[in-house]
């Protein structure tokens, strides 16, 4: 796996950005306080607010982690998560010390989400924006139906992934399972290793000196080093199946 | 002088009658199946089996007009920290902005919100004519998420989450290119004039446990304080209601398949799903199984049509109904002034139902701007108001007749069926015996 950046978490105070227990975050320990109030206290944040550091300890699987998030501040998750950690996440900087549930950032509108480890299934579904790192594998479905966010996996992804993704990127430094990108709209597919076959209407496409750019920036702002965007090919719609058409019935 | 045999009159096919006949000669010409909109138009067992049986000596009446008899509902009280409370139980149901136009959106709200009752968004995320005009607008959560976001989920009175509509339980939203205009084609990320296939499955969840995890996460995002609907088509309204109550809903909504849509297969309309008077008695049933009945709210939906359709709702166990297709007719969809251009379209006044080619001469179902202005917002969400109004007078004068104060009073022993089907499927007995088909083991 490629050397990574310390990841850049914007105007974030340096004791944020340290591992381990420090005295400058805002520490909620999951052994001892409710999902709810983690939620609440994080929804209860207003623009400005000098809490810019959080810090969840023993997360233990708990799903729903850090959801609905809507102002910059960064959250350091110390451990594993359940599913959807990071919904619907709107401005924060999550980092998971640990793996990650299905659906960890589904419908993220902006900011970023780090997981250390390894992502289950459906992996930035929906998102919108922002940016999801897995410096792992990700499972199955892996940025289905995303519309406009950019996820960059370090290792491998697996079947069905990209499906009906409609906008946005998804940068696999790995390999690809079965079907990427079935009926995929207008998302942009970059994969490194081996695709193990192209969904319905997915096809390859020329990797052009702004797709190159456009990698290179994402692979930048990923803190992937070492790893060059011309190592990777391109892939997107064919476009036929954008308006019905009966001799294309088998691929329906 | 010869002697020739009487004629015999031409005699048409029952099986191969004149529609079966079109739909094949189409098939052949075209290779596609038969995309419409609307629900089942098929003849079923529907609310006009039943009939009620008023006041006797044993039941009395109330004083039509004079003595009270209450309408309003409280939808989500199980866990939502701000139930919705509504004058009537009579609520809009889920229509896209992109199926139908921005004034005919905004006319729901208007209509809705002067009879105290609730919108909901659709397969397009909400418009700010929607929410500017709906008083109480729920949110829907569908599988293409289109237009999704935590500002709007917040700013919604509910949530939610389809999983199915009567008029195809099992599939996805369509929506084809003449209809994608810009405005639509941005609300859902997606190019300008393609045909547009929703999922029909949940991206991020799939089974009944998933789900739960899944409203765990609404009401998270949410703070607890939305109600959290879940929408089935009436596939297998006992279980999807079952399972639903253990996701954890505040409110189930069952859609019969007389529910409409914005486009799908004839096919699918036509032949899968059950008929809304088979979906209610076995919802209700499963909440009553769990204890939970009142206390987890029953939204029934798919061809309710007047007072006396909500009233035996009601009856049978429903806490409100939802309306689609009657709620785009009072708005003015299919209305025989705009007979000559719906003749030119290849139909008639009542019949129109190519809701997905986006040429609704009534103005409702487009995205033609020159279209879309025959719907005055204003003067159509009146209609909607007093066709709500009329149906409810209609309940109450029902409810009144058979002695109940609230129209939740009313019960399945003020019910007689006048066929065998409706009595087996609603539980009531078949109009002058005591015969409840299934029951008693007969």
């Amino acid at each position: 796996m490629p050397a990574i950046n310390a990841f850049n978490a914007g105007n974030v105070s340096k004791a944020a950005r340290e591992p381990g227990h420090n005295q400058a975050s805002k520490v909620f320990d999951l052994a001892e306080m409710s999902l709810r109030e983690l939620n609440q206290a994080l929804h209860n944040l207003t623009t400005g607010s000098n809490e810019t550091a959080w810090e969840v300890l023993h997360p233990r699987g708990s799903h729903s982690v850090a959801v609905g998030v809507d102002q910059p501040v960064a959250i350091d998750v110390r451990g594993s998560v359940g599913y959807y950690c990071g919904g619907m996440n709107d401005g924060s900087t999550i980092t998971v010390h640990g793996s990650a549930g299905p659906g960890v950032g589904e419908n993220m509108m902006s900011g970023q989400i780090v997981v250390k480890g390894d992502a289950s299934q459906y992996a930035g579904a929906t998102g919108r924006g922002g940016l999801l790192v897995i410096e792992g594998n990700a499972s199955s479905r892996c940025g289905i139906s995303m519309k406009g966010i950019d996820i960059v996996v370090h290792g491998n992804i697996g079947h069905m992934s990209a499906f009906m993704a409609q906008s946005g990127n998804l940068v696999v430094l790995g390999d690809a399972g079965d079907a990427l990108g079935d009926s995929i709209y207008e998302a942009r597919l970059f994969v490194r290793g081996k695709v193990e076959s192209l969904g319905a209407d997915c096809i390859a496409k020329e990797m052009r000196p702004e797709h190159l750019e456009l990698l290179q920036r994402l692979l930048d702002r990923a803190g992937v080093t070492g790893v060059k965007a011309a190592e990777f090919k391109r892939y997107g719609a064919a476009r036929t199946l954008y308006n019905f058409n009966i001799d294309n019935a088998d691929a329906y | 002088m010869t002697y020739r045999n009487p004629p015999t009159t031409p005699r048409k096919s029952a099986t191969f009658d004149d529609y079966t006949l079109s739909e094949i000669r189409r098939a052949a010409a075209t290779g596609i199946y038969d995309i419409r909109g609307a629900g089942a138009k098929r003849k079923l067992p529907h609310f006009d089996d039943l009939l009620f049986l008023g006041a006797s000596i044993s039941r009395y009446p109330l004083e039509g007009y004079r003595e009270r008899c209450d309408t309003s509902v409280v939808l989500g009280s199980r866990h939502a920290k701000k139930p919705i409370e509504l004058k009537i139980p009579i609520t809009i149901a889920g229509m896209s902005f992109g199926s139908l136009s921005g004034p005919a959106k905004e006319a729901l709200g208007r209509g809705a919100t002067l009879s105290g009752t609730s919108t909901t968004t659709g397969d397009g995320g909400m418009t700010e004519e929607e929410r500017g005009h709906s008083k109480t607008l729920v949110y829907q959560y569908l599988p293409s998420r289109y237009g999704m976001n935590p500002r709007d989920l917040r700013r919604a009175d509910a949530i939610e989450v389809v999983v199915g509509q009567g008029a195809k339980p099992g599939g996805g939203g369509m929506l084809l290119g003449q209809k994608i205009s810009d405005r639509v084609a941005e609300m859902r990320t997606l190019p300008k004039g393609i045909d547009q296939r929703s999922a029909s499955r949940h991206p991020d969840w799939t089974g009944p446990d998933d789900l739960e995890i899944k409203i765990l996460e609404l009401r998270e995002i949410t703070d607890w304080e939305k109600p959290i609907y879940v929408k089935v088509g009436g596939a297998r309204p006992y279980y999807d209601t079952a399972l639903a109550v253990k996701a954890g809903a505040d409110v189930v909504v069952v859609d019969g398949m007389q529910g409409g849509t914005a486009a799908t297969q004839e096919v699918f309309i036509e032949n899968v799903g059950q008929p809304t008077l088979a979906c209610i008695r076995p919802a209700v049933q499963a909440l009553q199984d769990l204890g939970m009945h009142r206390k987890v709210q029953l939204i029934v939906s798919g061809g309710i049509r007047n007072g006396a359709d909500v009233a035996k709702a009601l009856a049978l166990g429903v806490d409100a109904v939802s309306i689609g297709t009657a709620a785009l007719v009072a708005l003015g969809d299919n209305d025989p002034r705009w007979e000559a251009e719906y003749n030119e379209l290849g139909t008639t006044a009542g019949a129109y139902d190519d809701w997905h080619e986006g040429r609704d001469p009534a103005g409702i179902t487009t995205q033609d701007p020159e279209l879309m202005k025959r719907v005055d917002p204003i003067a159509a969400g009146r209609r909607l108001a007093n066709y709500l109004k009329v149906m409810t007078l209609e309940a109450q004068t029902i409810a009144r007749a058979c002695g109940k104060n609230s129209l939740h009073n009313l019960e399945p022993e003020d019910l007689v069926a006048l066929t065998i089907e409706a009595a087996a499927m609603a539980g009531v007995p078949l109009a002058g015996t005591n015969w409840i088909p299934g029951k008693n083991g007969f």
